[in-house]
């Protein structure tokens, strides 16, 4: 019988379905109910037939089962083709397939299946978890492949064994993650319901929508400052600028990028840092006021907005260099500032009495005009709240003059309308405020209760002037961090409470952890790999330069690993590794040796298979058993048996 | 008394100047005329006397387990007493008792019939407990001490108990620690149809064993033994001993594995049937050969479902899971 032919014994069907289990598990979250329910309900009754050593059901019904479960999936995703529906249709193959274990071949197909399997967990999520998971997997993988060849080793020794392959695999794997000649852009991209789950800023505002967002701890991005991290209160990064306002709501009116130049001249001390963005599905980047230059793909807006040329689907990183006290001032065009002062027609008569007053005292004074009306928001007592009242009418009269309490983008919408009525061009920018410095990796790390709104007005000597009137009632909103300047008792987000210091601590750590991943494993862009071979000494390493030195590694990595089994080997004693070398030769003419048959009885086993050469067999033998177990055996006798086994030619 | 105690008086060997394995080939042929178609339960037996061991036969009744006991007896000249145990003996049935004896005024010993060379110990496992200890402890000790007096038993001393595995109902069966003083067990079975037709046309067996001249006499047996202890043991094979014995201790498939004490057994075994096999040094077969009879008794199934699997399914299962050092 030939091996692949071996029926799977008991302990094998278990070691497969562990393996096939291991690797189907991590999958379900990505896979559909009934899918997981089907195939993790096959499996457990392959796991009752393993163990009532019944007989496996009957091929027709399984090619029944195959054609019903692809037609499913068909149904499901109305497609077979594909990434998902591709991982869907092994998921159920290997189920059906632990069901036809009938021979070694059959293993070895369950086998490479959940080496597959293990891979396309990556495709959904590539966390450091998830690559956790999947060394796991992969050592019990092949502890099964071994299992496979050789049942009878007990389980931890197989899965030692499978370890210590893994292990000595280690320094190639790291080998070619460094020096392997990177592609763009991940090998597989992220799928696309990923981008609808994230929360982030929108190209609207309406009131209560930032304040929405202040209820997530989510990560929108991390930067990392190569001096030291501004102050606070200088942290503004602006992201999407709106200059529409419906009466209700505030909307972004540009989203095509027009320059890849700022158009402002640039003054003061710069700041340089490298800044990583958490996918958010939104074209738009964001950048310390104000940067000296675009990142690659991307261009200015006219409202100087950082547009990408594409959606930002996947984790980006670009470094910028900005200029904090830069001033906006620059001939910004006529359609641009008619669009910042226009406002419905009718509503909120209140403020638009009190911005036509300050009109008629300052007439075309638009510096004494914003002074103004900063005076009349400090004299307004307002509050700054994460759960303001609802207006349904007239929202800024309601606010500003009734309820008196909001939140940031209730202070923005409210101070860009009231200059626009007395005749000032202003307009809402929307990014995020400050930042919390993690300890830990020293990035400053973003996170969407961050999120903020402000005003940037039209001065003619001064150009766009950013104006926070948050800041005017709550000054610690800016200054510290808007958890400072909420009311003791509003719900905040959990991780942002002050009492969860140490909850905190942890979470910086392993956002720390995470953080380096992001970076250093699923950040090793063409750039990153180049960067980091020249800090090794590589000058302008191309990729001929990187596969030479990827093979004299890759080659010293063997050359050690070689000298150690070499080593190893030494210890079989030499009569051992004679029989070994005589009982290969037999197994080419398809006489097996098994590792438990004595000699005599091999010997006998071989005669009869080969008769004509039962003399030279019995011989070798016999001298074998003698070395091996007589008493007194001398190095003559070991020569003489070499010097048989080598006249040896079956 | 209910106990059946029949005595055969050796006759005078052969004086003969054979060689150890002439010996052996002539005592494994004689008994074959007898017992028919069991060669391998004969030189089992033959073996666990040369190792200097106790033998325990384990199957139905009528299958020849006293005939074995006797010819073999016979066959290596020596003196043989059968014991039917039954629940109600008292260790003294075994060992002998001290009688008054009104002549010299003093207690006389009368030895028991475990005074004897080999002892037929038949159902041993009907007797109580403390019967079945008393003669074990004679067994290990190859000594009987009764009334503070110490008396050596005669050598060579062997025993071959016999019990029925398939009639337990008011029976005590021997506790591990107790099967484990049995350095052999084995099965007998049915004999094959053609040995079982020449049974049934031969003449009685017990008329043939009355016949049975002696093939070695006490000394040969002893020298005999002295060569089997003799037989080299190389230091690969003490390693597959040792992997054997390790194997079962950690494998689940049985409830302990086997202690030192069983390994020792197996290499005395393995080195007597080296012996029987006409060789001065110890091979894997041999250990193979004679697993089935140290491991039966001794290693215990971890699930009930395996109970049935004979010995020499799991010695195969065994032999099959250890590679070769």
């Amino acid at each position: 019988m030939a091996r692949r032919d071996r029926p799977v014994s008991q302990r094998q069907a278990w070691w497969l379905l562990a393996a096939a289990l291991g690797a189907f598990l991590p999958l379900t979250p990505h896979l559909p109910l009934w899918l997981a329910l089907g195939s993790g309900s096959v499996m457990l009754l392959r796991g009752w037939i393993t163990y009532r050593q019944w007989h496996l059901p009957p091929r027709w019904l399984l090619a029944l089962l195959v054609i019903a479960g692809t037609a499913a999936v068909g149904f499901e995703y109305r497609t077979v083709f594909g990434r998902v529906p591709g991982v869907a249709l092994l998921g159920i193959f290997i189920a059906l397939k632990l069901l036809e274990l009938r021979a070694a071949r059959d293993a070895l197909a369950v086998v490479l299946l959940c080496y597959f399997l293990v891979l396309a967990q990556f495709m959904f999520t590539q966390t450091i978890a998830t690559a956790l998971v999947a060394i796991l997997t992969i050592v019990l993988t092949t502890a099964t492949l071994a299992a496979a060849a050789d049942d009878r080793p007990a389980p931890q020794l197989l899965l030692r064994r499978s370890g210590l392959m893994l292990a000595q695999a280690l320094p190639f794997m790291v080998l070619l993650f460094i020096l392997f000649p990177r592609v763009q852009g991940p090998l597989w991209g992220l799928p696309q319901d990923r981008i609808t789950a994230t929360t982030g800023l929108s190209d609207s505002m309406a009131p209560g929508s930032i304040a929405e967002l202040s209820q997530s701890d989510a990560i929108a991005f991390r930067v990392k400052f190569s001096g030291p991290v501004p102050a606070q209160s200088q942290l503004y990064w602006r992201g999407p600028v709106m200059s529409r306002f419906d009466g209700r709501n505030w909307r972004a009116t540009r989203s095509m990028g027009t320059q890849s130049t700022p158009p402002y001249p640039l003054t003061g001390a710069s700041v340089d840092y490298e800044l990583t963005l958490e996918p958010h599905g939104k074209p738009w980047l964001f950048a310390l006021e104000h940067p000296d230059a675009v990142p690659a793909n991307s261009q200015f807006s006219d409202d100087l907005q950082l547009l990408s040329r594409e959606v930002v689907r996947n984790r980006t990183r670009y470094s910028l260099r900005s200029y904090p006290d830069t001033q906006l001032l620059f001939k910004d065009t006529a359609t641009n500032l008619r669009e910042a002062l226009a406002l419905p027609r009718d509503g909120n008569p209140r403020i638009r009495a009190a911005a036509a007053e300050w009109k008629t005292r300052h007439g075309d004074d638009a510096t004494a005009i914003v002074a103004a009306a900063e005076d009349f928001f400090g004299r307004q007592l307002l509050a700054y709240t994460l759960t303001p009242p609802m207006v349904l009418d007239d929202v800024i009269d309601g606010f500003l003059f009734e309820t008196k309490r909001g939140f940031c983008e209730h202070f923005a919408s409210a101070f860009a309308f009231s200059l626009r009525a007395a005749g000032v061009p202003a307009r809402v920018v929307t990014g995020y405020q400050g930042g919390e410095l993690n300890a830990v990796d020293g990035y400053l790390v973003i996170r969407q209760y961050d999120a903020h709104a402000w005003t940037e007005a039209w001065l003619p000597e001064r150009g766009w002037v950013r104006i926070d009137p948050t800041a005017i009632s709550a000054p610690r909103r800016i200054a510290d961090h808007f958890v400072a300047a909420v009311p003791a008792g509003e719900a905040l987000p959990f991780l942002a409470r002050a009492n969860m210091s140490w909850l905190r601590d942890l979470r910086n750590r392993f956002d720390a952890v995470a953080n380096g991943w992001n970076q250093w494993v699923l950040g090793y862009t063409p750039q990153r790999q180049r960067e980091f071979l020249q800090s090794l000494g590589l000058e302008a390493p191309d990729w001929q330069q990187m596969t030479a030195v990827l093979a004299v590694l890759s080659g010293a990595v063997l050359l050690v690993l070689t000298a150690w089994i070499l080593y190893q080997r030494k210890q079989i004693d030499p009569v051992r590794r004679a029989w070994l070398n005589f009982t290969r030769r037999l197994a080419k003419r398809g006489v097996q040796w098994h590792d438990w048959e004595g000699p005599q009885d091999f010997a006998r086993r071989a005669s009869l298979a080969l008769p004509t050469h039962a003399a030279s067999i019995q011989a070798i033998t016999e001298s074998y058993s003698r070395l091996r177990y007589a008493p007194q055996a001398t190095p003559a006798d070991l020569s003489h048996l070499k010097n048989q086994i080598r006249q040896f030619h079956p | 008394m209910q106990q059946l105690i029949d005595s055969a008086a050796p006759s005078s060997p052969a004086v003969s100047r054979l060689s150890p394995h002439e010996q052996l080939a002539a005592v494994i042929n004689a008994a074959q005329r007898v017992i028919l178609g069991k060669e391998r339960a004969i030189r089992m037996a033959l073996a666990c006397v040369l190792a200097r061991g106790h033998l325990l036969i384990e199957d139905l009744p009528g299958v020849g387990k006293t005939t074995l006991a006797h010819v073999i007896a016979r066959l290596l000249g020596l003196d043989f007493q059968r014991v039917q145990f039954t629940s109600d003996m008292l260790p003294a049935d075994i060992i002998g008792v001290s009688v008054f004896d009104r002549d010299s005024a003093s207690f006389r010993f009368h030895p028991g019939p475990i005074f004897t060379q080999v002892m037929l110990a038949d159902e041993i496992n009907r007797a109580t407990p403390k019967t079945q200890s008393a003669l074990l402890e004679a067994m290990e000790e190859r000594q009987v001490t009764t009334e503070g007096e110490t008396r050596r038993l005669p050598e060579p001393f062997f025993v071959i108990a016999t019990q029925n595995p398939s009639h337990q109902i008011g029976t005590f069966p021997l506790p591990e620690s107790q099967l484990d003083r049995f350095l052999l067990r084995i099965e007998l079975g049915y004999p094959d149809p053609a040995a079982e037709r020449e049974l049934l046309a031969g003449i009685d067996r017990r008329e043939m064993i009355k016949t049975l001249p002696a093939s070695l006499s006490p000394p040969q047996l002893m020298s005999l033994q002295q060569a089997a202890r003799a037989v080299h043991v190389a230091p690969a094979l003490i390693d597959y001993v040792q992997s054997l014995a390790a194997y079962t201790r950690a494998a689940p498939d049985w409830q302990a594995g086997l202690s030192p004490r069983a390994a020792i057994a197996l290499l005395a075994v393995a080195r007597a049937w080296a012996l029987l096999e006409h060789r001065d040094h110890v091979l894997p077969e041999d250990v193979q050969a004679v697993l089935p009879g140290v491991i039966g008794h001794r290693l215990r199934p971890a699930d009930d479902d395996s109970r049935k699997v004979g010995a020499d399914v799991t010695a195969a299962r065994l032999i099959e899971a250890v590679p070769l050092p």
